[in-house]
């Protein structure tokens, strides 16, 4: 139970998908026009992340190695074409307003990053409850941003207009989006800048997508990096087939040579 | 005549008026990652319209003559997003064996590609918007277009102002991000043009 909590805390706040890790920033723009777009839009992909992590780490065992991203990719767009058409059915006008960014939840990288660092590796309960907590951290960190812009960009909350100033219209428009997305990003450089005076361990803040692509296994998306050396596990069995593959490789260069070392050779082989 | 002038219209709508990263947010990644330097971002846009280009194409064809026939277009999140991958690992793997010097150009650029969510959205909005295989196509490749004349602007912003004094805390992200906010509002102004 209490790794349960702790992946709850986990995700809400030591690694918020948004606020911390920087992680899908597409859906965190586009949507974030009102709070309730930015609500209806976190908890769609709190549903689809917690259902495709509970099924990844059910099916963890049966899916091979090789196809895995395949395979996640097929669970988390079915899940998603489920939530689009309960959306449809039952929210028509959240429907709407957020339009193609529903379908477009499959190629969340908070998604299939949760997948592929923690459910495709822990059992069924501490799975649901990561991907509920990073869930809820993502709504809570869009909520949030949405909350801000509708309050400057239109002077209300929650669709409530409060009329106490003339509203900076922009905040709104695409233009606001990238504002107040510098804001938060100058925000976490500064705590960066103050933890790391302090001797915090900081090397978690934006080490999502805000990186360079292509260095990305350097920067580390998610726990991709550890990842990478713990595929690689050499064994005794290993050590002595190169062994032998590079001592069959001298003899072999060397038979060309002369008929001489060629009786060498053959000694060493019949010495391993 | 009036098909030409349809196509003109997505043409100059997809790529500057409604610009897939500046004011629809799509494919960020890539547009704030690989942005550093002109030539990088160059490559990027080159890959970004050819790999969207076809898939729109591919998309399109399997949405209009498999899925619509067989009654299944809810399928079509599931069914574009293998397709988009699969065609990008052929892609890399044809390029590969018999354009090697394309390969060399797009190559590395090409498997960041399949999870830009760019190439997925404009599958979706040529179902959505009810386009033809034709004008799908030319939707695709005039958002491409739009993505790489964006990422080419700022990749030269950033390469002019890399050595500026900024205040401490807005040193790289923050101010990539803001230079993207004025050249959206400057966008903006391209809705003048319909």
């Amino acid at each position: 139970m209490n790794k349960c909590l702790e992946r709850l805390y986990n995700g809400l706040i030591k690694e918020n998908p948004t606020l911390v890790l920087m992680l899908g920033m597409c859906p965190t723009l586009a949507v974030t026009t009102s709070a309730m777009n930015g609500l209806g839009m976190g908890l769609t992909t709190t549903v689809v992340l917690t259902l495709s992590n509970v099924i990844i780490s059910l099916l963890r065992k049966v899916i091979p190695d090789k196809i895995r991203i395949p395979a996640f990719i097929v669970i988390i767009a079915s899940f998603v074409t489920v939530m689009q058409l309960l959306l449809q059915a039952y929210i028509p006008s959240l429907y709407t307003s957020l339009g193609i960014y529903i379908p477009l939840i499959v190629v969340n990288c908070i998604i299939l990053g949760r997948a592929e660092s923690y459910a495709y590796k822990n059992p069924v309960f501490p799975s649901l409850f990561d991907g509920l907590g990073m869930g809820l951290g993502f709504t809570i960190a869009l909520t949030l941003i949405g909350l801000i812009r509708e309050f400057i960009g239109g002077c209300s909350v929650f669709g409530y207009e409060l009329g106490w100033f003339t509203p900076i219209g922009i905040f709104k428009m695409a233009p606001g989006a990238f504002f107040v997305l510098a804001v938060l990003c100058a925000i976490q450089n500064k705590a960066k800048i103050i933890g790391a005076k302090k001797g915090k361990d900081v090397s978690k803040i934006q080490s999502g997508c805000g990186h360079d692509c292509l260095n990305c296994d350097v920067a580390g998306c998610g726990d991709r990096k550890e990842n990478k050396f713990q595929d690689i596990e050499i064994t005794q069995e290993d050590i002595e087939s190169t062994a032998k593959i590079n001592i069959q490789a001298v003899a072999e260069a060397l038979k060309d040579k002369s008929e001489d070392v060629e009786y060498e050779t053959i000694e060493v082989k019949e010495e391993k | 005549m009036l098909q030409i002038k349809e196509l003109l219209v997505i043409l100059i709508s997809s790529s500057l008026v409604s610009n897939v990263v500046l004011s629809q947010f799509l494919g960020l990644c890539p547009f704030l990652g690989v942005s550093k330097k002109i030539n990088t971002a160059a490559g990027m846009g080159g890959a970004v319209i050819f790999v969207i280009t076809l898939a729109s194409a591919v998309t399109g064809c399997i949405y209009n003559y498999v899925l619509v026939p067989l009654n299944m277009e809810y399928m079509q999140t599931i069914v574009f997003i293998l397709v988009i991958a699969a065609l990008v690992q052929f892609v890399e793997m044809f390029l590969k064996k018999f354009v090697v010097s394309l390969y060399n150009a797009l190559g590395v650029y090409l498997p960041l590609i399949t999870t830009n969510c760019a190439v997925l959205g404009v599958a979706l909005t040529n179902v959505q918007k009810n386009y033809g295989i034709l004008t799908g196509t030319v939707n695709g490749f005039a958002t491409a277009l739009g993505f790489t004349i964006a990422i080419v602007i700022l990749a030269g912003i950033r390469e002019k102002t890399e050595f500026n004094d900024f205040p401490e805390s807005f040193k790289g992200m923050p101010m990539v991000l803001i230079t993207a906010g004025l050249m959206a509002i400057a966008f903006c102004g391209f809705a003048g043009l319909m």
